[in-house]
């Protein structure tokens, strides 16, 4: 009982971190799980100490906010209030009548889980990009843009000497900086967005005068690198045999068509493309929470509707960083009350409160305003994996929404394995989706990982570790 | 048919087994529907095992399933990466998988193509009935349709349907979860490969977990991992407990799959009945409604027998049925329970 | 050119070697097997099973499981996660990567 309530939160990104942090100085002890080697997540992804780097800045923004959430996580962990395991791949979050049991597969083998019994569980497992498939685009060289910058962000790696970055969405500005200032020349940054697709949102947009400042200073410093910009353009192919050699761009007709005739040609060894993100929300359905749309749904204080269970940052909706702040320091300062059966202080968190409040709104307009080409898949040929893992292509998709008359992505998928391979249909999801004309929606997957029979099985090699109160203090309170 | 005791089902099995062969011989099909006659393998891990094992076999052969007695020391020629130790086991040859959503929808298309149509995303929300209470057709979420006859075979939801048209057909969902590996090589896994005591599980009624293991390859590569069984109506939550029950369970028989990764697990509803045997045929109590529903985990397995059958009761044979049909729809009567108590 | 290592002002442990289908490569502590091959100018590491094509990293997080390798006779391993080690030895996955464990 002297210890306190035990909370588990899944992932030490922005939301992770804000999180633990202000439900460790609220007395609350904390088990920080997470896949990488450092804290960060993706935003603030670090280079491993072993590389010596002495200005990691040089590649992040808001670095000043990274100090402080890393100087408090070090200081709470000296303290003994944050347990931080690093390189630990949840695989299930397990709720039982007493709390909750998340099982992590130990990095990076990943061949042997570690059951953390709590009391609460945060989920902030954030986001991945998604991608929509174009002729050629499995061609190596064909990177995310958010792949290539965590290469870059955690080996300090490029994936070649001339990069073309496209798709659409805020990543793309971050990324093409990036790379040109770590030395890769950027032929072009191809967005699909125009500026008239901006147009109708000036006052939601004005009203951000930090994060518009932000984009000028972005394109700003792309000037400096002499980085072409094409607005309203996308990539119609990727071209090589071992390796792409060039993309072809086109501009983009009034109604998201690609207008005929304006292909370009442009020779580089590596395309950073993506269209934006999708939450991770594997964990949580598997926990039973309600999805809004695709991300959990959570109320004012980020509970999700399984009592017990927060979730905070992009796992609610992609909304970048600082969004995530707010979310994980309303989410942890909820979860100290609840676990000592309070009701959060009124005013102890209005300033995370507007703040979330305000970007939810600017990122909805950002969602609408970096949309992808509304006829993209006119581009995607009858030859064109879209499935990456199964190698399906674009043929079979169409030929089980229409001879086949599958009518949803599920029945699509088992008429076609598109989504069945490793990664789970996390790559091909929203393509199956647009390419059969049916609603996107988040499959379920109860491993979040894949996991090893023998794990499951509980034989060879599964060693169960708990932490250090479990068999003490399990009738300590509940989860609100 | 290799879990199936002398008795209707078994006939039903063979019938069917027999017709999914015929299917799978037009142009095309077995390639389609990912058709394999790869066989069954049941093994027995103790002699008590193997000697109630051989004793079912004997009566299988007795009417008509190929049954082929397999020594511990044959087990490894045939299933080279069996666990070590195994008492015994025996061979059906007659077990056939297709892939069941391929084969649904190749199935379809050949019935569009003799006429048949297809209504998706439309549901039936009422039998419409004669004033003498005969069968006239369905009104659905899309409009009415006029037909003198309706089959139900709605599965697990067939006891839906049923009251829908006024009678009852007591058809509860009996939860079950299937792992799916990563891919391996093609012929990893041979046989369907299962325990002795799966035979009992099917057979059970107990509405408590029962996990018995069954291991088969696909196609594709990813191996498959079953059975559990449980009682917990529509309950969609996932079950940790049981995923452990089943990778225990196929890790006992296949030690090699440790190492394997499970990528991803579902679950069903089976459409389970008191006494195990589906509903086939009229139901005496509504003239005009026909069931083809209820047949637990073997619905694939079984729909070409139950389509032939429904197809020759409608066709002319119902004035009486069990001289004519190729098979005793009596078993499956689908009044045959108490309507009481259910 | 600049580099990214010069960018950071990375003052890396010292240096050292494993193979890639038996060439030496050369890398630095704190790397991937991703970063240690994209740094050797290696973009490739695997066949698919179905068609043969070659791939690499793709989403560089551990999600979309392109990456797939064989590290010192481990197969599916996710070269953008796993740290590349001496001595390694590390080999372009075909297929499963099974072939050689089960096969």
């Amino acid at each position: 009982m002297a210890e306190g309530p035990h909370l588990a939160v899944v992932g030490a990104g922005p939301a992770g971190l804000a999180a633990a942090l202000a439900a460790a100085a609220r007395g609350v002890r904390v088990t920080l799980v997470d896949s990488a080697a450092e804290a960060g997540g993706q935003f603030y992804r670090q280079p491993a100490a072993a590389l010596g780097a002495r200005r990691p800045q040089a590649l992040h923004h808001q670095w000043r906010t990274w100090e402080r959430l890393r100087d408090g996580l070090t200081a709470h962990v000296a303290r003994g209030r944050i347990t931080h395991l690093s390189d630990h791949h949840v695989w299930f979050v397990e709720g039982q009548s007493d709390g909750f049991t998340v099982h992590a597969l130990r990095g990076p083998e990943q061949e042997q889980s570690v059951a953390v019994r709590a009391d609460a569980v945060l989920l902030a497992t954030g986001g991945y990009e998604k991608v929509l498939p174009f002729p050629g685009w499995t061609l190596p060289g064909v990177v995310t843009a958010g792949g290539a910058q965590a290469m870059l962000k955690g080996g300090l790696v490029l994936p070649g000497r001339t990069a073309v970055v496209a798709g659409t969405g805020p990543l793309l500005m971050p990324v093409a900086v990036g790379l040109a200032a770590a030395g890769a020349g950027v032929a072009a940054l191809v967005e699909s967005a125009g500026a008239r697709d901006f147009a109708g949102h000036a006052r939601t947009l004005a009203a951000h005068p930090a994060k518009l400042a932000e984009g000028a200073r972005y394109a700003a410093e792309l000037a400096r690198h002499r980085v072409r910009i094409k607005a309203h353009h996308t990539v119609v192919a990727a071209h090589g045999s071992n390796r792409v050699e060039a993309v072809t761009v086109a501009a983009l007709d009034g109604d998201g068509r690609v207008w005929p005739g304006t292909e370009r040609r442009i020779a580089c060894d590596t395309l950073a493309v993506g269209h934006g993100m999708l939450p991770h929300t594997d964990l949580a359905e598997a926990l039973g929470c309600r999805l809004d749309g695709p991300g959990v749904a959570v109320d004012d204080e980020q509970r999700t509707d399984v009592p017990g269970v927060w979730a905070a940052g992009e796992t609610t909706g992609i909304g970048g960083a600082v969004l995530s702040l707010a979310e994980g320091r309303i989410a942890g300062l909820s979860i100290a009350a609840r676990l000592n059966s309070r009701t959060p202080e009124a005013g102890s968190y209005e300033a995370a409160v507007k703040a979330r409040t305000g970007l939810r709104e600017f990122f909805a307009v950002l969602d609408t305003v970096y949309a992808p080409p509304a006829h993209w898949t006119e581009q995607v040929a009858d030859d064109t994996v879209v499935c990456r893992c199964e190698e399906v292509p674009a043929s079979a998709i169409r030929e089980a929404a229409g001879e086949l008359g599958a009518g949803d992505v599920r029945t699509v998928k088992l008429l076609t394995r598109a989504g069945m391979g490793w990664c789970q249909g996390r790559m091909c999801g929203p393509a199956v989706a647009g390419l059969a004309g049916c609603e996107f929606q988040p499959s379920r997957r109860p491993f979040a990982r894949p996991v090893p029979l023998g794990v499951l099985a509980g034989t060879d090699f599964d060693r169960h570790h708990t932490d250090s109160t479990d068999s003490t203090d399990s009738t300590e309170e509940g989860s609100s | 048919m290799s879990d199936k005791e002398p008795g209707p089902e078994l006939e039903l099995a063979l019938l069917s087994g027999r017709l999914w062969g015929e299917l799978a011989g037009e142009p095309g099909i077995a390639a389609a529907v990912e058709y394999d006659l790869k066989g069954g393998l049941v093994v027995a891990s103790s002699a008590e095992g193997l000697v109630a094992l051989e004793g079912l076999a004997d009566g299988q052969r007795a009417v008509g399933v190929e049954a082929v007695a397999v020594g511990a020391g044959q087990l490894h020629d045939i299933e080279p990466k069996l666990a070590k130790g195994l008492a015994g086991g025996v061979l059906y040859p007659q077990d056939a998988q297709v892939m069941p959503t391929l084969a649904a929808a190749h199935v379809v298309r050949l019935a569009r193509a003799a006429g048949a149509s297809l209504r998706t995303g439309c549901a039936v929300t009422e039998v419409l009935r004669t004033g003498a209470g005969a069968v006239r057709g369905v009104r659905t979420s899309e409009g009415e349709i006029h037909a003198p006859a309706v089959v139900n075979a709605a599965g697990t939801w067939g006891g839906e349907l049923a009251a829908l048209a006024g009678t009852s057909l007591p058809v509860l969902p009996r939860r079950g979860f299937v792992l799916v590996t990563e891919p391996l090589p093609p012929r990893t896994v041979r046989h369907k490969v299962y325990a002795a005591d799966y035979v009992a599980d099917v057979a059970s009624d107990s509405a408590a977990l029962q996990t018995s293991p069954v291991v088969e390859g696909t196609a594709a590569g990813p191996v498959l991992i079953g059975a559990s069984r449980e009682r917990v109506g529509f309950d969609r939550s996932f079950s940790l407990p049981v995923a452990r029950a089943l990778a225990a369970g196929a890790t006992r028989l296949f030690p090699f799959l440790e190492g394997v990764r499970a990528m991803r697990g579902y679950l069903g509803f089976r459409p389970y009945m008191p006494d195990h045997l589906p509903a086939i045929g009229p139901d005496a109590r509504v003239p005009g409604l026909f069931h083809a529903c209820g047949h637990e985990g073997a619905g694939i397995g079984l729909a070409t027998g139950t389509g032939h059958l429904i197809a020759q009761v409608l066709t002319g044979k119902t004035s009486d049925p069990d001289l004519d049909l190729d098979l005793d729809l009596s078993p499956f009567r689908p009044d045959r329970f108490p309507e009481e108590g259910l | 050119m600049r580099s990214p290592l010069e960018l950071v002002g990375a003052r890396p442990g010292p240096a050292f070697t494993v193979t890639f289908d038996d060439r030496e490569i050369t890398v630095l502590p704190g790397q991937t097997i991703a970063a240690a091959l994209w740094a050797a100018g290696i973009t490739s590491w695997r066949t698919t099973r179905g068609s043969g094509e070659p791939r690499g990293v793709f989403c560089g997080i551990g999600v979309c499981f392109d990456c797939l390798v064989t590290v010192n006779g481990r197969a599916n391993q996710r070269a953008c996660l796993v740290w590349a080690e001496a001595g390694d030895v590390i080999r372009t996955q075909e297929g499963t990567g099974h072939r050689g464990h089960h096969g």
